[in-house]
């Protein structure tokens, strides 16, 4: 049987062959999913919003797209990844509710997604998959097998990326 | 430095739960009348939930729910969610409409409108029992309504209050009629900037 290993909001875990990582109920946070495909070791970050620098109280690293991305890099490197193997695939950044009055919290999932691309893209891990944006919740989990995304969702189906 | 929402004493708590129950009280009387029926209104609980711990309150963040959301503008600035489980959304528009539904998904323009004026009698009775209480002048936007997972609609709640905290703070009501109870969930999300009004008017230094 697979170790399944659950990651909660504002959280981040890393989990060894043979084994699946998920997280359920993606709105507009970002699943952040890191793949060492050799060593098939998988991660995943679910953060919350763009930048720690943004934020007064950002002891919880997690919380983060950048501190949460170093933060999840380093763990892997420490269960035996190795960083220039990474892949990585990004999920949710959905805006929930449609109205305009808040523009600013409106745009969080947007914003999560670019933040997440910038510091993926600042520690040359490229982004293979991504399954982002729209008005819907996501529920994700990685297989360790090959490294398979599986989205899914309430109406529509399950992806896989 | 702001005061986190997990750093409230008791006796702000005691306000906001207070706030809750007049703002219930104000509530039945519309809602009795929209349905002709006597209910009840409690206000059993204000909690403060840590994120992580945050989706399992409302059956798991897969769990689906149906979300409402109002802006509030004025004196505070923010927003007012409301979530209901499916079996209770479900109960509270049988009531209503007199329906016999099982499934939101299978949900009419008119159950929705029908939900969403649910939603803009609660956010006003709540809104006017924050303003006698507090003195703060408050007025709600026209709702929006959304019906997902538990974890995606709560990560708008939680995105705002993780700004400045890792908790939620939010106000449990039940609805009785007859030997039916309906649990809902509600949420007060100040903006940033509306956070130290809110805290002042409930007497905390800051």
């Amino acid at each position: 049987m697979d170790n399944i290993v659950r990651v909660g909001m504002a959280d981040l875990n890393v989990v060894k062959h043979s084994g699946v990582i998920t997280t359920l109920g993606l709105g507009s946070c970002v699943g952040i999913v890191l793949y060492d495909p050799i060593a098939k070791i998988g991660g995943l970050a679910h953060i919350m919003l763009p930048y720690s620098n943004q934020v007064k109280n950002n002891s919880n690293k997690a919380k983060f797209a950048d501190t949460g991305t170093i933060e999840l890099v380093k763990l892997m490197i420490s269960v035996g990844a190795k960083k220039s193997n990474l892949v990585a695939k990004l999920a949710g950044g959905a805006q929930m509710f449609t109205f305009t009055q808040a523009v600013d919290l409106m745009n969080i999932g947007e914003r999560n997604i670019l933040a997440s691309r910038e510091i993926l893209k600042r520690l040359n891990i490229p982004i293979i998959a991504e399954d982002t944006g729209k008005n819907y919740g996501r529920t994700i989990e990685l297989y360790t097998e090959d490294g398979s995304l599986h989205i899914k969702s309430v109406g529509h189906g399950i992806k896989i990326i | 430095m702001t005061k986190a929402i997990e750093e409230l004493s008791d006796v702000q708590l005691d306000v906001l739960k207070e706030i809750g129950n007049i703002g219930a009280g104000n509530a039945v009387t519309a809602l009795s009348k929209i349905i002709n029926k006597r209910v009840i209104m409690n206000v059993p609980k204000v909690q403060i939930v840590e994120f992580k711990c945050l989706p399992d309150l409302l059956g798991g963040a897969d769990n689906l729910v149906v979300g409402i959301l109002l802006s509030i503008k004025g004196d505070l600035k923010g927003h007012i969610l409301f979530i209901f489980e499916q079996q209770y959304s479900c109960l509270l528009l049988n009531l209503l409409m007199g329906k016999n539904i099982e499934d939101v998904s299978a949900l009419t323009e008119i159950d929705i409108s029908a939900l969403k004026e649910i939603g803009n009698i609660l956010a006003g009775s709540y809104l006017s029992a924050l303003s006698s209480l507090t003195g703060l002048k408050v007025l709600p936007s026209v709702p929006d309504m959304t019906i997902d997972m538990a974890g995606a609609i709560l990560s708008f709640p939680a995105i705002e209050f993780g700004k400045i905290g890792n908790s939620v703070l939010f106000i449990e009501t039940e609805i009785v009629e007859n030997h039916s109870t309906i649990l809902g969930n509600f949420f007060l999300i100040p903006d940033v900037e509306s956070y130290d009004t809110l805290l002042k008017a409930l007497g905390v230094e800051s």
